[in-house]
């Protein structure tokens, strides 16, 4: 929007004053918000890598990762563990949400995407649907319809140099996404059950044959998505303080964008896609238009599929043509 | 034994979010209702498919009479929500000839249903046009952007379809939501007028039921001659499998480019029916969980099949009404529904051929 | 010449799948085409019907280049195929399925199925019979109205003939049509064949069974590894010693 009559620098100077440390303030958080969704989107990947199927579930998940957070915190508290050592009481709440988030990955799969899969291929992604409406309304009657509030226990501290800031939350959330991210990769070059994985993902019948269960295989898939989801989820609460039962349905949508953007069934593009949604999001609402902030992942998601559908990183066959 | 391991597994997880005693009730009341859907079951014997053995003419003919019937046999709370099952059918005839007849798995139906509310709101409040030339603008204005949001939606298969076409439906909403200028945002636009004819407003519910009726009758009729036609049989090949359908000389690009073209149009038509009938719009109406609704209607009648898009419709939009106090279960009930659907019976409740 | 192929190459990323395939098929003929799996028959196919981009080369059709066509003009020009895994419409009736066939021979649309018009429900009814006759030819007529998912296997491939037939073309390509059937049916399939040049349609087959390839072909051509390694009358091609070769090892056919 150009105001009329003033020559064009005068708008442009103040605009590129403020630039650098508007720009840098944007990545930070771009990352914050990146590393979650590069944690959603691993189990995306990781799913449709396996069974082809967008497991459009996989948002809710993420969603009751973060109630489960608030839950256990404050049971936690309630036990006087918080007060008496609060990372020890924050260790816990981890460890619980994730172990409980990764049951319900498991016990999802076993009920709702196992007895189809030798369906059509539309089935389970109705099924899922379904898993998905199921869930969300499973926690908004327990939990209720309006936010819930994080437990202000965790003190913030701001980092700040010249003019950008940075939370010790934010640090946190970066650095724990990144670890994660790291572990994963490990976990799948490196062990036995790695290695299994990626063979189931490249084929199924060959992978039987040689002896691979791959019942098995497919519910690890679903637990280790679902634990990094819980993790995500959790931060995400702690970030913004409130959860509500709709989060996971945008988000979902949006980490899945991420893993197409990399590329859908590879890892590291999930990673990669997570941080570049991120950071182009951030970008996008400091520089063009917050309103159209949701729209942004949307918009990516259809230009790449239309464009380039195996992403940034993917294998050459990439989504059926 | 291995069954209620699981029924406790299950009772287990919910436990942080229902507190012992919920969870304790949950367990006992699914153990309990199995033990009587297994006792039911032995009793009856292996639960059966209904073959409708009925005769569907007259059964047909008896329902449209009954329909004719309805305003001055039911209250007038009754006549509103049947209006309201009337429009979601036309909109669910719309998504039949993309999903179920195509095979197209589109989910942002609701976008043409909203550009179709939308333009008929605007036309009538902001240009002041009266609803007939408004409806013929909104037909055109809802079969255009079908046509044109067919374009890329063309190259893409299966779920990729489906995520794309999300996309699109949110894209929309959001720009509803947020071009104030325009769609005047979340407040949304009201006072939209009623339709009149020659010279007479049709505003009271009696008159607008039969409105509505008439619309939804002959788009029945129609979508239901052109489903036995060349171009019905070449939407049905391409579903069943695209490449042999091209093989026989079926131009795949341009009768998926008709199926959502025509589809649009109907769900254009309901909107436009819709906004009118609320006399007020706002983008509440058009979320992705409307489009997943009316997905929910044409898969529990039966993919593909006008008789079925009607019951499933029917029983979509009254089983929530009748059932008032259960209201806040309906969504779960819905989202199970689905699930269980696709496990026990893919193929709907009715069955789709003859 | 009803078909030229002229150096036709197909490749899928590095693997030449056909490479530089030549040859030509006179009008009123029965061609087959032999050679081991994997020998880039079916490829062949795929891109003869347009149903795979060639990715060099030329594809004359009555004198016709159709080479980057799409697979529906292709039909509509006069070329029809059957597909070597059934592929019929599971979900229609035998008599749809067929009905389907004459998509590119009709032209009514939507708006006169709409209205249900004169010429509508004329070329409805011209449709429907055209369709029948065709079932009748294949011998499957019994079956009309049953789903075409429960026909039995050998009936299934006869309707995809039927079926292929109702575009009415002057090019016939069959891809190993005698596949899992008894001798009995296809002993019968041949003379389904033979019949259908007995119309003056031009028919290809891909076929492994030596007994139908050497009983109806008036010409053979060999394929390996996407090469032509031979082509002549099923004499020729007997005593060739590069099919003998190609084969040697592989399947007893000789
Ligand atoms: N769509 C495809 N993508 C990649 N490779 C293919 C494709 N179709 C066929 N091929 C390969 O091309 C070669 C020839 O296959 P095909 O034409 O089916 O052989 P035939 O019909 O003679 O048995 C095979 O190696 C096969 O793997
Ligand atoms: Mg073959």
């Amino acid at each position: 929007m150009l105001t009329k009559g003033l020559p064009f620098y005068t708008i442009l100077l103040p605009n590129l004053l403020k630039f650098n440390a508007m720009f840098f303030q944007q990545i930070i958080n771009g990352l914050t918000v990146g590393g979650v969704y590069a944690l959603i989107a691993l189990g995306y990947t990781l799913v449709y890598g396996i069974l082809e199927l967008i497991n459009f579930a996989h948002g809710e998940i993420y969603m009751i990762g973060a109630y489960l957070g608030i839950i256990f915190l404050g049971i936690f508290t309630a036990a006087g563990l918080t007060e008496y050592s609060l990372l020890l009481s924050l260790v816990l709440t981890f460890i619980m949400s994730t172990l409980v988030c990764s049951a319900y990955g498991f016990t999802v799969e076993k009920l709702a995407y196992k007895p189809l899969r030798n369906a059509p291929r539309l089935n389970p992604l109705i099924s899922a649907i379904g898993v998905s409406i199921f869930l969300q309304n499973y926690v908004m009657l327990t939990q209720g319809a309006t936010d819930k509030v994080f437990p202000h226990v965790i003190p913030v501290t701001i980092i700040e140099f010249s003019n950008v800031t940075m939370t010790t939350l934010q640090l946190f959330i970066i650095i724990v996404s990144l670890l994660l991210m790291a572990g994963l990769h490990l976990f799948i070059m490196k062990t036995k059950t790695g290695k299994a994985m990626r063979a189931v993902a490249q084929d199924k019948i060959m992978a039987s044959l040689l002896g691979i269960n791959i019942d098995r295989i497919i519910s690890v898939t679903f637990i280790i998505g679902s634990g990094l989801a819980a993790v995500a989820g959790l931060m995400v609460a702690m970030y913004y303080g409130l959860v509500n039962y709709s989060i996971g349905y945008l988000v979902g949508i949006k980490a899945f964008t991420a893993a197409v953007l990399g590329g859908i069934g590879s890892v590291p593009g999930a990673m990669i896609g997570g941080l570049v949604l991120g950071l182009i999001e951030s970008l996008g609402a400091g520089y063009l238009s917050s309103e159209y902030k949701d729209a942004y992942a949307f918009i990516i998601l259809i230009i790449i599929l239309l464009v380039k559908p195996t992403g940034l990183l993917g294998k050459s066959e990439g989504p059926r043509p | 034994m291995k069954k209620l391991i699981f029924m406790f597994w299950c009772a287990l997880l919910t436990l942080p979010f229902m507190g012992i005693r919920g969870a304790a009730y949950l367990f006992f009341g699914i153990a309990v209702s199995y033990g009587f859907y297994v006792a039911l079951a032995n009793m009856f014997g292996k639960i059966k498919k209904p073959d409708l053995p009925v005769n569907m003419k007259l059964l047909s003919t008896a329902l449209i009479i009954f329909s004719f019937a309805l305003p001055f046999l039911v209250r007038d709370y009754y006549t509103d929500v049947a209006i309201l099952v009337c429009i979601y059918i036309l909109l669910a005839l719309g998504v039949n000839i993309v999903i179920g007849f195509t095979g197209l798995l589109h989910l942002g139906f609701a976008a043409f249903y909203g550009i179709g509310a939308y333009s008929n709101a605007l036309l009538t409040t902001a240009l002041g046009l009266d609803f007939w030339s408004a409806l013929i603008l909104t037909l055109i204005l809802s079969s255009l952007a079908g046509f044109l949001l067919a374009f890329p939606s063309l190259r893409l298969r299966g779920d990729y379809l489906a995520i794309v076409t999300l996309g699109f439906g949110e894209i929309i909403r959001l720009v509803l939501n947020n071009w104030d200028s325009v769609t005047r945002g979340p407040n949304g636009i009201s006072n939209i007028p009623s339709p009149v004819i020659l010279g007479f407003e049709i505003s009271s519910l009696k008159y607008y039921y039969y409105l509505v009726l008439l619309f939804m009758l002959s788009a029945a009729f129609i979508v239901k001659r052109v489903q036995r036609s060349r171009t019905g049989r070449a939407w049905l090949a391409i579903r069943e499998d695209e490449t042999a359908a091209e093989a026989m000389g079926i131009n795949t690009r341009k009768y998926k480019f008709m199926a959502l073209t025509f589809g649009a149009f109907w769900a254009g038509l309901a909107g436009a029916l819709f906004a009118s009938k609320m006399h007020f719009v706002s983008p509440e109406s058009f979320t992705f969980m409307e489009s997943v609704f009316v997905v929910c209607m044409i898969i529990l009648g039966g993919l593909g099949s006008v008789p079925g898009v009607i019951f499933g419709s029917l029983i979509l939009v009254l089983l929530p009404e009748l059932l008032r106090d259960f209201q806040l279960y309906r969504m779960l009930a819905l989202g199970a529904g689905l699930v269980l659907m696709m496990i026990f019976r893919p193929d709907g409740l009715i069955r789709s051929r003859q | 010449m009803i078909l030229e192929v002229r150096e036709l190459t197909k490749a899928f990323g590095g693997l030449k799948a056909i490479e530089e395939v030549n040859f030509k098929v006179r009008q009123g003929s029965i061609v087959s085409i032999i050679g081991p799996n994997g020998a880039g028959k079916t490829t062949l196919f795929n891109c003869l019907t347009g149903i795979l981009p060639s990715t060099k080369g030329r594809i004359l059709f009555e004198g016709k280049e159709i080479t980057y066509w799409k697979p529906h003009a292709i039909t509509a020009k006069g070329i029809a195929r059957t597909f070597q895994n059934i592929r019929i419409f599971a979900a229609m009736t035998v008599l749809e399925n067929v009905m389907i066939g004459q998509h590119s021979r009709s032209k009514e649309g939507l708006f006169t199925a709409v209205m249900g018009t004169t010429t509508f429900r004329k070329e409805e009814e011209t449709i429907k019979s055209k369709a029948f006759e065709y079932l009748e030819f294949a011998g499957i007529s019994g079956y009309a109205d049953v789903l075409a998912d429960n026909l039995p296997y050998g009936c299934q491939k006869r309707l995809e003939i039927a079926r292929a037939l109702a575009t009415e073309p002057r090019l016939l390509l069959l891809d190993e049509p005698a596949a899992g059937m008894n001798p009995q049916e296809t002993l019968e399939l041949m003379e389904l064949i033979r019949r259908i040049r007995g119309w003056g349609k031009t028919v290809i087959i891909i076929e492994h069974d030596m007994k139908v390839v050497m009983g109806i072909s008036d010409w053979i051509i060999v394929l390996d590894h996407g090469v032509k390694i031979a082509e002549g009358t099923p004499n020729e091609i007997q005593n060739n010693p590069d099919v003998i070769e190609a084969y040697l090892g592989k399947e007893e056919v000789f």
